[in-house]
């Protein structure tokens, strides 16, 4: 599997740690809301099909990507920088 | 007389061996039943057998998208074994154990439990005393387990590399005796066929496509062959978790299917009479009967329902073996393959009745649901026929996250892909 790092091109995927699940939304920090850190912290979409995940670049120039990734195929389907960390788009 | 015995054998033998009944009927469903159990694997089946054999729940269907057992029944590593650390899985994994130890005489099928004893090997002191430490929490519970010293290693496993100069040098082990191994495909038709002489409809070749409903009540399921109503509708499809509580309208869960690759070797004279994991890596080892090597390791470490791994674990598997068995080096592989893991957010399982009414689920497996599968039945068709969860499995309840009651026995926290 390879995976393309915006800054550094097409890698192998053992220069990437894989960091789960990129739908999830992170609580504000002061946030006593314990439905929503529960989201965060347990909850996970698992599809089987495409699916927006994080990686890091651990092996290489350490960027957060956004990876969006078929888990049936295990096809790359897109890549870009994970600006905004866990926060996806088009989920309140 | 029971169907197979030594009178049976020698009858059929005499006779041409033309009178043997299939191990299990292949009917077309019913209309309605008391309960559907989704998912013809291990637990699917045992959930059946125990639903009729311990409360007397004969009017039941195991659906099955495949065929029989072509899950993680007949993908798994085969290890059977009870040596956990926390209470709750100690409790529930023994009782699976005094189940296996009469499986054979109790499904009238030789399952070949054969209790070689599971080691684990430690590479550094403070490894050896958490191995002390988690063997005393067994016997605490009336387990057995027992600290094993490097030359009692050497003798156990010849060929294990056991010298300091090893590239992670054993200094002892914790060994449970009585775990052990079976032939898994025997599981699976073991179950089936007692599930089946008890009046169970086993349906292959049967896949969910949806839900029905009355209200908010799970009623029964839509199939690819037909309609299928019933009071109660249980879950045990393992990896294909997610996807089936999505056709229920439940998009998330705290689980997370991850691939988990396996290999066999090439058939070997006897070289390893127990079960062997490393302690400086994931990597354990067993022989089959016919001889070859059965090994595994890691996750790859992605979400996947590929059923298939990539190359990345196939080499740090071979890795691990060769640090532990230099010998082993010129031995071919034989075999690989994937199955789907259901990976939970604490590495422990659930069965408990709901998230919807009329629903019971069974899941969250991760690489431990074949040593399970008597006991996931046992308890699963328990909290079945009552609505309410046996004490061995009370504490397996899928809001114990949110509860804060994780059942976390490596205390590797919500990350699924280091349980």
């Amino acid at each position: 599997m390879l995976i393309t790092c915006p800054y550094c091109g097409p890698r192998d995927v053992i220069e990437f740690t894989y960091q789960g699940d990129g739908n999830r939304e992170r609580p504000q920090p002061a946030s006593q809301n314990l439905d929503a850190w529960n989201a965060y912290v347990y909850d996970r979409l698992n599809p089987a099909g495409d699916h927006n995940e994080i990686w890091q670049h651990s092996g290489g120039c350490r960027a957060h990507l956004r990876v969006v990734r078929n888990t049936l195929t295990h096809e790359v389907l897109s890549t870009a920088l994970a600006r905004g960390g866990h926060k996806a788009e088009g989920r309140s | 007389m029971a169907e197979y015995s030594a009178l049976s054998l020698l009858k059929n033998a005499l006779t041409g061996n033309k009178d043997w009944k299939p191990a299990w009927r292949k009917p077309d469903p019913k209309a309605s039943y008391d309960v559907i159990v989704i998912g013809g694997g291990g637990h699917g089946l045992s959930t059946a057998y125990y639903l009729a054999k311990e409360h007397g729940i004969t009017n039941v269907a195991v659906l099955e998208k495949g065929w029989l057992g072509s899950g993680n029944v007949g993908r798994n590593t085969t290890a059977v074994r009870s040596n956990y650390l926390l209470p709750q899985n100690t409790r529930f994994y023994e009782h699976s154990m005094k189940l296996w130890e009469n499986l054979s005489h109790d499904l009238n099928y030789n399952v070949m439990f054969s209790q070689r004893g599971c080691l684990n090997l430690a590479h550094t002191p403070a490894q050896l005393d958490d191995y002390a430490r988690r063997g005393n929490a067994m016997r605490h519970l009336g387990v057995d387990a027992e600290l094993m010293s490097v030359d009692q290693i050497k003798r156990l496993v010849p060929a294990l590399d056991v010298s300091g100069s090893a590239r992670f040098p054993v200094l002892g082990g914790l060994m449970q005796p009585r775990a052990g191994s079976a032939r898994h495909d025997a599981v699976a038709w073991g179950y089936a066929r007692g599930a089946d002489r008890r009046g169970v409809d086993i349906i292959e070749n049967c896949e969910v496509t949806g839900f029905l409903r009355d209200g908010g009540r799970i009623t029964g399921v839509l199939t690819t062959r037909g309609e299928i109503r019933a009071k109660k509708v249980a879950l045990a499809v393992a990896g294909s978790t997610g996807r089936v509580m999505q056709l229920a309208g439940i998009s998330h869960m705290p689980i997370e299917s991850h691939v988990l690759q396996a290999f066999v070797s090439e058939s070997l004279k006897p070289i390893i009479d127990t079960i062997l994991t490393f302690g400086m890596g994931h990597f354990y080892i067993s022989q089959s009967d016919k001889g070859g090597l059965v090994y595994g390791g890691d996750l790859d470490g992605y979400n996947s329902y590929a059923q298939r791994g990539s190359l990345p674990i196939v080499d740090e598997v071979m890795s691990e073996m060769l640090a532990l068995f230099p010998g082993l080096a010129r031995v071919r592989m034989l075999r690989s393959w994937g199955g789907l893991c259901d990976m939970t957010m604490d590495g422990s399982p659930i069965i408990t009745a709901g998230p919807l009414p009329g629903m019971y689920l069974n899941c969250g497996w991760c690489y431990g649901g074949f040593k399970a599968t008597p006991a996931s039945g046992w308890c699963f068709a328990h909290t079945i026929a009552k609505d309410e969860p046996h004490e061995f499995n009370a504490p397996f309840t899928l809001d114990r996250f949110y509860r804060g009651l994780i059942i976390d026995d490596k205390g590797q926290g919500a990350t699924p892909r280091l349980h």
